[in-house]
């Protein structure tokens, strides 16, 4: 396919949304499956060549999570063709679909789901093209590794069919899938394809690029938010070797060298020469939940359940909190942008190569037709880091030094004091039981900031922040349900027939903010089930026989079920002195994949140091492709949400931000790794993907804060759970 | 102009005596696996082994490094031959990102170089220096048992008559 059509195919998308949202355009059309739905060509996700190769785009970016190889498992089961038969295109503006972010848990709902159905039906046009070219029935005709085969012999290779095949249509509603049953590819045991790049030393990160001139910049931040550059002396900087251009627009300030030592020698004089106005002064970290409960809010109910209170009924309250989190990568966020006439390319591991574009045009007064985004995997993200900033700072640069391709990589103390941090949140819950020990009320209310300040506008970008003539900020607005932002999650999946859930909405931000693994589900999932654990105390109940006491979905109880028997879930049985067990549940969302934890923590009675033994966890992700891929992003979503909960918070103090490095911003190391995390898949053959990725956040949270209750009988609603807060509640 | 033995090759570089030696491998030989993580020494994403032992390549200076042996993980296999270590991280699946895995693979080399069989303790103890975000640690662990129980972690035979083993800091 050239590249007109490649273009019309995926600009073509852009209509048909707006189509489907005329009103009662979208009854009469049939919606096709995953992101099919806006980008219905089947020449946007599918390339087919006379050699017989296929190529397959995605929207959805690979960062660590293993999705390309699960989609060329999806791409090559529906097709029958051997996965090195396949190409698969990552996010380009100019060549893949747009899908928006690589978040939210939906590579495999949106993504996996297209390539699914219209490998399929490329599949199916494959059998029509030869039953007219062998003359037999399309019924009579089976796929294998490439070729259709007749019930006689004969074989047509894939490649002698393109001229037969036109891609250039909208994908059919109805395709038929594979029997599950049939599944060679699919949900069986499969390397990742980029791995063996990654333990050799390939080049696989936008930190390997290396084009052809390319020179290397380095940032000169404000020392705090709302600081501007007061004056600069530029004397000491001129004198390093290498040095090409200081580049300074407004407080936005950096350097460009040959050699990527030198910037890195020029970027610390170029600070020393720069004084800065003091900026805005942070509020006490010890003031921020009040803060956060007292700041104006818009408030939405998004639950509210009626019926009679019963008179016996007994009432128990709490509020919960989590502080400011880091994302964290271990590479600090980098890009290469290259300024080509009129035409900027930017190599970038944003998640959103499309809106990242629109940001970095609008920020530099371009069409957005004349940028260009590549999405090139860096270090793994977990959410809105300082990826797209790192991109727009080097399509500033490269604009600045037109011709050259300009590799710009932040400092660490850059990442940990400008990326923008997952939002302090308070939830205060109350609920009350009957004489049954059954949950007849749930009032709950959550606070927060938005959990997504993602560009799309220019504004939010942090070269804007700084540049002389910055861009107007656009409110910060919430993710409505149901999928939620700092509400993810905030309604309890329990059967409670009388509730209410009021999202709290806080729109004044204290420190740069924006989204993280899991947004507010994580917040919300520590109270919700930390608290149930509460209230089946209070009833004397098992907390796993009480929340199967309260839920009906049967999924729900199949996860429930299968971790707590993996486990050995007894609580008759005793445990060493200091340990203790939990347990959690949530469905991600209340609509993706369903998670239950049980674990095994000690407790050190010294030091108060919480550690995590053994985790058994059940995951249904719906129908399970790459199934060693679940287990090893769930198996990491424990031990990073282990991490979150017992060691993380961001300090900072009226100054700024003091997390400026690993040391002011520990996180688990080696000796805090558990023995064991076991994870079970219940696979659901031919069941919608759910997707995997932030199912475990949550539960972690709260399985550990309900152990730590079991062992100590000390019920901390504040995270993090350090030693040094549990040794201070242990000793009253 | 310094001289640097790196991966068994003798390498002439023009450059500043003060760089880091990850810059050097980085931009002036063009090595990729060694990353950039902290600056710090902190996270050992930069890991590499000179005169094996596990070191940060961020902090070391070039010119303390001269009649030195260097290693990267690119001495260890290629993708189409990864030596044992490299095969141990596949089969195991031992990577999410793999942004810290080159720095994970060098020190647990520098390990199993002097410890053939580690315990689970050993392992964990000399591991703690390096970070890992995605929590892929538990199948680090077992890549590295893997390797240990396969065998045939050995120091290239030019290390061992090397004669300026120690310890760099």
């Amino acid at each position: 396919m050239n590249q007109i059509s490649r273009r019309a195919a995926l600009t073509g998308a852009a209509a048909v949304i707006v189509a489907l949202r005329l009103p009662g355009a979208a009854a009469q059309e049939v919606k096709l499956p995953g992101a099919l739905s806006h980008t219905p060509m089947l020449n946007g996700w599918l390339k087919l060549e006379a050699n017989g190769h296929v190529t397959v785009y995605t929207g959805k970016g690979e960062l660590g999570q293993g999705i390309r190889t699960a989609l060329l498992q999806i791409a090559s089961e529906q097709l029958d063709i051997p996965m090195a038969q396949i190409t698969l295109i990552g996010p380009d503006t100019k060549l893949t679909p747009n899908e928006g972010y690589t978040s939210g848990s939906l590579s495999m709902k949106d993504s996996g789901t297209a390539i699914l159905n219209a490998s399929a039906e490329l599949r199916a046009m494959l059998v029509q093209a030869a039953s007219a070219k062998l003359a037999v029935s399309a019924g009579s005709l089976a796929t294998e590794a490439g070729f259709v085969v007749a019930a006689d012999g004969r074989r047509v290779g894939y490649g002698d069919l393109v001229s037969a095949i036109d891609l250039d249509r909208k994908a059919a509603s109805g395709t038929v899938l594979k029997d599950p049953a049939t599944h060679r590819v699919m949900g069986k045991p499969v390397h990742r394809v980029d791995i063996p790049a990654k333990v050799t030393g390939g080049a696989a990160y936008v930190q390997d690029m290396r084009l052809p001139g390319m020179v290397h910049a380095r940032m000169i931040r404000p020392p705090h938010y709302g600081a501007t550059l007061l004056s600069l002396d530029t004397a000491a900087t001129e004198t390093v070797p290498g040095l090409i251009r200081i580049v300074r627009d407004g407080s936005f300030l950096a350097v460009i060298a040959k050699g990527e030592w030198q910037a890195v020698q020029a970027m610390r004089l170029l600070a020393e020469g720069a004084k800065w106005s003091a900026g805005t002064p942070l509020p006490a970290q010890a003031d921020i939940f009040k803060i956060i409960r007292g700041l104006a809010s818009n408030d939405t109910v998004i639950l509210d359940k009626k019926a009679d209170l019963p008179a016996n009924s007994r009432s128990l309250s709490a509020s919960y909190r989590r502080p400011y989190g880091m994302h964290g990568a271990i590479g600090p966020s980098c890009a290469v942008g290259l300024m080509d006439g009129d035409q900027l390319t930017v190599w970038t591991h944003t998640q959103g190569v499309y809106p990242d574009r629109a940001a970095i045009a609008d920020l530099l007064k371009m069409p957005p037709a004349n940028v260009r985004l590549i999405h090139v995997e860096g270090s793994g993200c977990y959410g809105h880091n300082g990826a797209d900033d790192a991109a727009a700072d080097a399509a500033m640069l490269a604009r600045a030094l037109p011709g050259k391709p300009v590799r710009v990589q932040w400092m660490r103390d850059q990442e940990n004091t400008w990326e923008p941090f997952t939002p302090a949140m308070v939830t205060e819950v109350s609920a009350a039981l009957d004489a049954n020990g059954k949950i007849v009320d749930w009032q709950y209310g959550v606070w927060s900031n938005t959990h997504s300040n993602r560009p799309g506008n220019g504004a939010r970008l942090l070269a804007s922040w700084h540049i002389a003539e910055p861009l107007k900020p656009q409110p910060p607005t919430a993710i409505p349900q149901p999928e939620g932002g700092g509400d993810r999650n905030g309604i309890p999946l329990y059967d409670i027939p009388r509730a209410k859930v009021t999202s709290h909405f806080v729109p004044e931000e204290k420190l740069r903010v924006s989204a993280m693994r899991g947004l507010g589900a994580y917040t919300n999932v520590f109270t919700i089930e930390s608290f149930m654990d509460e209230l089946a105390q209070a009833a004397g109940a098992d907390p796993v026989a009480f929340r199967l006491a309260h839920l009906s979905d049967p999924r729900a109880r199949d996860v429930i079920n299968l971790a707590a028997d993996k486990f050995g879930w007894n609580t008759q049985a005793s445990l060493p002195q200091g340990h203790g067990r939990g347990f959690a549940f949530a469905r991600y969302k209340n609509l993706a994949a369903y998670l239950a934890i049980a674990l095994e923590i000690s407790v050190s009675p010294e030091t108060g140091e919480v550690r995590l033994i053994r985790a058994e966890v059940a995951i249904d992700s719906g129908q399970a492709v790459a199934i060693d891929g679940i287990v090893n992003q769930t198996q990491g979503g424990v031990i990073q949400s282990a991490s979150w909960t017992l060691f993380e918070q961001v300090m900072f103090e009226p100054a700024g931000i003091t997390s400026r490095d690993w040391r002011g911003y520990p996180i688990l190391r080696f000796n805090a790794v558990p023995e064991q995390v076991n994870v079970h898949v219940i696979d659901r053959p031919g069941a919608p993907f759910l997707g995997t990725g932030e199912a475990a956040a949550g539960p972690t949270a709260a399985a550990l804060a309900n152990a730590l209750a079991h062992a100590t009988k000390l019920r901390l609603r504040e995270l993090p759970l350090t030693a040094a807060r549990v040794k201070a509640a242990m000793q009253g | 102009m310094i001289a640097l033995t790196i991966n068994g090759a003798e390498h002439k570089l023009d450059i500043d005596p003060n760089t880091p030696l990850l810059y050097a491998l980085r931009d002036d030989l063009e090595l990729n696996a060694a990353k950039f993580g902290c600056g710090l020494g902190q996270c050992g994403a930069c890991t590499v082994i000179v005169d094996n032992a596990a070191v940060y390549s961020c902090l070391l200076p070039v010119s303390a490094l001269e009649n030195r042996k260097i290693r990267t993980l690119e001495s260890l296999g290629t993708i189409d031959r990864p030596g044992a270590l490299q095969q141990a991280f596949i089969d195991e699946q031992a990577a999410q990102c793999g942004y810290c895995i080159a720095g994970m693979i060098m020190r647990a080399q520098a390990l199993l170089e002097t410890n053939a069989s580690p315990s689970d303790a050993e392992i964990r103890a000399h591991m703690q220096t390096n970070l890992c975000r995605c929590g892929t640690h538990l199948r680090i662990i077992a890549a590295v048992k893997r390797a240990a129980a396969m065998g045939g972690i050995t120091r290239p035979r030019a290390e061992l008559a090397s004669p300026t083993q120690g310890v760099v800091r």
